[in-house]
């Protein structure tokens, strides 16, 4: 159920506009991966290629091979719809889908696919999905209710339960808890280390914290200057990066000495 | 160290009684037309209106200027100068409104609306062949522009975006937005002069016509519209494991079809009260046809023209059948913009 991920000198890039530079890492199953760095330094758009949403805008592309259990997101023949399938997202802004109700969102992934589901296994979802994360007792007398009426926390919460109820082998979040209050961010950082037993997770965070709570590895990115490529300068497992990272960037950058 | 000097420290400022603006309208109105008396020596309403909306402009400029201030003064400026060039927008309207009201109503009658023109020679008769043949005629030309003009719009907006072929028909779009409405009725004409022998005339003739105005603006109401959905859902969509097409079906379409609706119904609108193509293309016939394929239909515009151009020896009671038939083409128009609110409200997407 949990697969593990690799790349090798990934670049990826914009247009002419190479956005990241020769990504080198494995991400191993069942754990959490937090990708930290300063802003605009790629973990975006590092993360939108594990599960091939880098491509669906205009004249960006991807060099280099991402490994899913050893086979290539990038090989010839390989379908990016299946990808997806197997490699859940969360985004850096809420997105439900204005025209669904909040249980329609949750089961967005199997009613636009077509598939069909008994009516009763379908509840049995929305429910686990919800309570997953952690929205069911708020939204459990309003299921019917339209998803965007929901506050952005909340919002955020119900995309979640939308990516899980997918039962993807990996779930990428893209600052999940950037919108949502401390008690959410509880909510679903034991979430997080909830799903880790089925999953191979990918999280990224400004949160330092954050980061030192949750993650088992820890991947530092960095960006020389504007108009340059970002990179990863270390990674490791998060006790060591937060204690004694072997780059000064990193430390300097965990302590706040940055720039 | 700069500080910043405030102009006045206190937050009041003066205000004009709230029965300033009523009273100088009314002060306004009264000297205007007393002016426009005194300058024509007879009551001209055109020039007292003008003059009591000048006079008005002005009270307001320096009342406002004096209690309240400059920054104050150029609001209501603004405000009735846009108030101003509203009523005056609106005018044409209200009197274009009226003159078809006052003289349609005398006709519009059950008559009207169950007999055709069928061995009619003067007064009578009705226009119910014309009534019909409009919907069936714009009716078959919604058919035909949709499906074209979404799927082009579909293809414009998802799948081309910035690619030659993409730019080339956008530039034949806006071309076809600007051919004369005669045209595309000779188009139609010729088409189906070569398809079913010359000389041939028929409502599906006349639906062409109309299609070939319909569709660019179909195309460009419905691709400016699809590009407001936010690419985040099409990205939910896709992050599921839906493929494209599928998202645009379920996700683009349903989110954007409230609008999509109201760009059909304006394209109907658009093309519900030509004259010339239909003419050329559907002709003219007394009696009820209820086949498009085949022989002359008439319509609407094409009845009040007729009635108008050729009046028989009866002339009122054509001129008053012409009236009663832009009447019921208003009403159409009217009632197909009130059914697409009420269709894009049904689908509009819901918050609560
Ligand atoms: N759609 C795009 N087209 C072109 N360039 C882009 C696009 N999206 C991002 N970029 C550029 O790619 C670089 C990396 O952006 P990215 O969004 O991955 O940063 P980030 O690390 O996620 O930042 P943040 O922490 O602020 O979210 C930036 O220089 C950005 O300007
Ligand atoms: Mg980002």
């Amino acid at each position: 159920m949990s697969k593990r991920i690799e790349t090798t000198d990934l670049n990826v890039y914009y247009g002419n506009f190479r956005a990241v530079e020769d990504v080198t890492i494995t991400i191993e199953p069942r754990s959490v991966t937090a990708f930290i760095g300063p802003s605009g330094c790629g973990k975006s758009t590092f993360l939108r290629t594990l599960n091939r949403m880098h491509e669906v805008i205009p004249g960006a592309y991807v060099e280099g091979e991402v490994l899913l259990d050893g086979e290539n997101l990038y090989g010839p023949g390989v379908d990016p719809v299946r990808v997806r399938r197997q490699v859940g997202m969360v985004f850096q802004r809420p997105n439900p889908f204005p025209t669904m109700s909040i249980k329609e969102n949750v089961l967005a992934g199997i009613r636009l696919n077509n598939r069909r589901m008994p009516k009763a296994d379908q509840d049995d979802l929305v429910e686990r999905s919800l309570r997953g994360a952690n929205l069911w007792e708020e939204v459990k007398n309003r299921l019917d209710l339209p998803g965007s009426g929901l506050s952005g926390g909340q919002q955020q919460r119900l995309c979640i339960a939308r990516a899980i109820a997918m039962e993807p082998q990996v779930l990428l979040m893209d600052e999940p808890c950037s919108a949502l209050d401390p008690i959410s961010t509880l909510a679903i950082e034991d979430l997080m280390s909830e799903l880790k037993e089925q999953y191979t997770i990918v999280i990224v965070t400004h949160n330092m914290q954050q980061a030192a709570r949750v993650s088992d590895v820890t991947a530092f990115f960095n960006i020389a200057g504007t108009g340059s490529p970002g990179k990863l300068i270390e990674v490791g497992p998060t006790d060591k990066i937060f204690s004694a990272p072997d780059v000064q960037a990193t430390e300097d950058y965990i302590s706040g000495r940055f720039g | 160290m700069a500080t910043i000097v405030h102009a006045a420290e206190t937050l009041t400022a003066g205000r004009l009684p709230r029965a300033t603006v009523p009273v100088s309208l009314v002060g306004s109105v009264l000297l205007g037309y007393a002016l426009a008396i005194l300058f024509t020596g007879g009551a001209n309403i055109g020039l007292a209106v003008a003059l009591a909306y000048l006079l008005f402009l002005l009270v307001m400029e320096i009342a406002t200027r004096v209690v309240e201030g400059p920054r104050q003064a150029s609001d209501r400026r603004a405000t009735n100068l846009v108030v101003g060039a509203f009523v005056l927008a609106l005018l044409p309207l209200g009197s274009l409104v009226w003159e078809v009201l006052s003289k349609g109503i005398p006709r519009f009658d059950v008559p009207f609306f169950s007999q055709s023109m069928r061995n009619v020679v003067g007064a009578g008769g009705g226009a119910i062949h014309a009534v019909w043949g409009t919907v069936y005629v714009t009716g078959m030309a919604t058919l035909i522009s949709v499906p074209i003009g979404l799927l082009t719009a579909i293809y414009l907006a998802e799948y081309g975006v910035r690619n030659r072929l993409s730019k080339a028909i956008t530039f034949f779009v806006d071309v076809m937005t600007g051919v004369p409405s005669i045209v595309a009725g000779l188009f139609a004409y010729a088409l189906m002069g070569l398809l079913l022998g010359p000389g041939s005339r028929s409502g599906f003739a006349g639906s062409i016509a109309l299609s070939v105005l319909m569709i660019p603006v179909v195309v460009r109401s419905s691709e400016e519209l699809l590009k407001l959905v936010p690419n985040e859902l099409r990205e939910a969509a896709y992050a599921l494991g839906v493929p494209k097409w599928l998202t645009i079906v379920k996700v683009v379409l349903p989110t954007a079809v409230s609008g999509l609706v109201s760009g059909v119904i304006l394209a109907i609108a658009r093309v519900i009260g030509e004259t010339a193509p239909l003419l050329i293309a559907a002709g003219f016939t007394a009696s009820m046809n209820n086949n498009l394929f085949e022989n002359p239909m008439m319509t609407l515009p094409v009845f009040v023209y007729d009635s108008y151009a050729h009046p028989g020896t009866d002339v009122q009671a054509y001129w008053d059948r012409a009236w009663a038939g832009a009447l019921t083409l208003i009403l159409i128009v009217m009632i197909l913009n009130l059914a697409g609110r009420l269709i894009a409200r049904r689908f509009a997407p819901k918050t609560r």
